[in-house]
């Protein structure tokens, strides 16, 4: 083997930044371009966005968003949507935290079992699930009501809840409890004043992703409701009724919140699957 | 009993309360494992003592027991004559210093030395006024508004110590406390720290596992070895006099030297070829150990070959080989030998020791 001219590799080196430099803005542009166009199509007037070619700047015109604002039912399928999404989130903290607390602190025979569990609960694809769920929020009163909708869906958010905070707690020394108890406190309050100060963001980032969960799932949010729609079924139900702009406004409207929460969110995200923990 | 204070007795301003600690026959498993067998020890009021050992040995186990964060399986903690093996690590009049610090991320300096004062619910100004004797006594009163992630690893330490210092407790344990800094600053450390507890009268269980840090620091030591205390008493008795074989060889650096001796009758012992004077016993074989300091070049004694020399400044380490074993020898630097050469080394008599070779125990 001979050792490469020091031109060649320089050479070599240049033309991988290329390669590299072009894959970066491909792998962007397969993201961004289809989320720009969305915006452009959001902010044109109803008929700038059926006529034909498209302009690639926005006119900002709000007729699109104010003929979504006015469309029959549009307005409460988003609050079904917020409130969902809120008692979805409230619901796979108030469980999934202590859950996560308790794997990271304790140790209990069928731990290992547990963890495999939460994760099971995503093996199972919600299809499968949504008849026997059907019948069964039938049966009990809970079908077509935004309850019966977050108790499925807090059960799609709780391992993720679950893995965040134990990742969490996992992250913060067991000393500093220690200490907070040799320093008079009991284990209750040293969760308060020592624990729970330094997860809170973390479990603020952990409900947004149960929210946004929520807000974007929309089989079970099809199956499950007829009157009391969310957004996303909403949607999905007049799919092939609503006219174009209805469609970019109703599309816009969805992936905005749930872009703003998860880039919020993102170091939290990543330190669940122990990417980075800072 | 029962008449004493909760928590606290002005540890800064003098003692008035006599904090002597009693462990009682503690044992302690993790599943098979015994990582405390029957463990019996006494701690002075004011008395500085160190757990000395190996990792494993038990020393933390033992440390962490009399805190409260481990609960032994058997056995009695006893502080001050009040039982408080029972009670929650917050009711048992103790502070303690970690050897990660522990200094809480989300308080200021300030906050984390007033954590414990705050916990006691005690007013503003008498809270103010501990912190800042405290931060002053650790020298860190510059710092009291900062945060743990804007200080240094002796910093935080400081602030540590402080905390643990605020709460003006019967009695504090460290967990090895400075094993975390690097050397220089260990040293100085050392020395403050000592001078610290003993200005503050605190009686203090002290684990490390650095020889150096127990022999400098410690009123007592109690050598750990395998779950059991195999000796607790003065550093230099522990240097001089070890108990056992396994405090002769973990103390000390280099260790003592053993060479192994057969009994002549009379109390003579014949090692290496040479005659001593040794115990009067029964038992046929022994074990003669001697410091390697305490080996002088003379007429008649040890032959041994010199293999390797290594200067230190005021002496040479000497490594020998007699009669296929190692042998050390500290001498002094203004010797001249060379490697591979014969030499005659005579023991100082009375720092010569005995040990049993079954059992291990020292023999007198």
């Amino acid at each position: 083997m001979t050792i490469a001219s020091p031109e060649v590799s320089a050479d070599t080196r240049k033309s991988g930044r290329y390669v590299y430099i072009a894959s970066v803005i491909l792998l962007c542009a397969w993201v961004i371009v289809p989320l720009y166009f969305l915006l452009i199509n959001t902010l044109s007037s109803p008929e700038a966005v059926n006529s034909f070619p498209k302009s690639f700047v926005p006119d900002f015109d709000l007729g699109s968003l104010t003929f979504f604002a006015n469309f029959a039912g549009m307005l409460s399928a988003l609050k079904n949507s917020i409130l969902v999404a809120g008692l979805t989130m409230i619901m796979s903290i108030t469980i999934g935290a202590p859950a996560g607390y308790a794997l990271s602190r304790f140790d209990f025979p069928g731990k290992g079992l547990f963890r495999f569990l939460i994760l099971l609960t995503r093996a199972f694809p919600l299809p499968l699930l949504a008849l026997p769920l059907a019948v069964m929020f039938i049966r009990t009163g809970l079908d077509d009501s935004i309850f019966g909708l977050a108790l499925v869906h807090t059960t799609l958010a709780i391992p993720f809840a679950v893995l965040i905070t134990f990742s969490l707690f996992s992250g913060i020394p067991i000393e500093l409890e220690e200490a907070a108890w040799t320093l008079g406190c009991n284990r209750l309050t040293a969760f308060q004043k020592v624990i729970l100060p330094l997860v809170l963001p973390g479990i603020t980032a952990s409900a947004i992703f149960a929210f946004v969960i929520s807000w974007n799932e929309v089989f079970a949010a099809a199956v499950l409701t007829i009157e009391n729609r969310t957004l996303t079924a909403f949607l999905l139900q007049n799919l092939d009724t609503s006219p174009l702009h209805l469609k970019f406004a109703g599309g816009f409207i969805l992936v905005v919140p749930a872009l703003i929460f998860i880039f919020a969110v993102r170091k939290y995200l990543f330190a669940m699957w122990g990417i980075a923990n800072r | 009993m029962g008449h004493r204070q909760p928590l606290g007795r002005g540890a800064i301003k003098g003692a008035n309360v006599i904090a002597e600690i009693q462990i009682k026959n503690i044992a302690k498993h993790f599943g098979d494992y015994q990582a405390l067998n029957n463990i019996n020890l006494t701690i002075d009021d004011q008395e500085f003592m160190v757990l000395l050992g190996a990792s494993g040995c038990g020393k933390s186990t033992l440390l962490r027991i009399i805190a409260g964060l481990e609960t032994a399986d058997e056995g009695e903690v006893w502080i001050g004559g009040r039982r408080i093996d029972h009670l929650s690590p917050k009711d048992r009049g103790i502070a303690m210093v970690f050897q990660n610090y522990a200094v809480f991320p989300h308080l200021t300096v300030f906050e984390n030395i007033g954590f414990g004062l705050r916990m006691q619910k005690l007013a503003n100004e008498v809270v103010t006024r501990r912190v800042e004797r405290t931060a002053e006594l650790m020298h860190i009163e510059q710092l009291l508004k900062r945060y743990s992630g804007e200080l240094s690893g002796g910093q935080r330490q400081r602030v540590a110590v402080a905390r643990a210092l605020a709460m003006e407790p019967d009695v504090i344990l460290m967990d090895e406390p400075l094993s975390n800094l690097d050397a220089l600053l260990r040293m100085e450390m050392r020395a403050e720290l000592k001078g610290v507890l003993a200005q503050s009268k605190t009686t203090t269980i002290y684990v490390t596992h650095d020889q150096v840090e127990a022999m400098s620091m410690a009123d007592r030591i109690s050598v750990m070895h395998e779950g059991r205390i195999v000796q607790a008493t003065t550093p230099v008795e522990v240097y001089r006099n070890p108990a056992e074989r396994f405090v002769a060889s973990f103390i000390g650096n280099p260790p003592m030297n053993f060479i192994p001796a057969a009994a002549q009758g009379n109390g003579k012992w014949k090692v290496a070829g040479q005659m001593f004077d040794g115990p009067n016993t029964d038992i046929k074989s022994l074990e003669f150990a001697i410091r390697p300091e305490d080996i002088a070049p003379a007429k008649i004694g040890l032959t041994v070959t010199v293999k390797v020399i290594e200067p230190l400044g005021p002496h040479l380490l000497v490594t020998c080989d007699i009669a296929g074993a190692l042998f050390r020898a500290v001498l002094d630097s203004d010797l001249k030998i060379n490697p591979g050469e014969t030499i005659t080394l005579a023991p100082q008599p009375d720092r010569i020791r005995w040990f049993n070779r079954q059992s291990t125990k020292a023999v007198v």
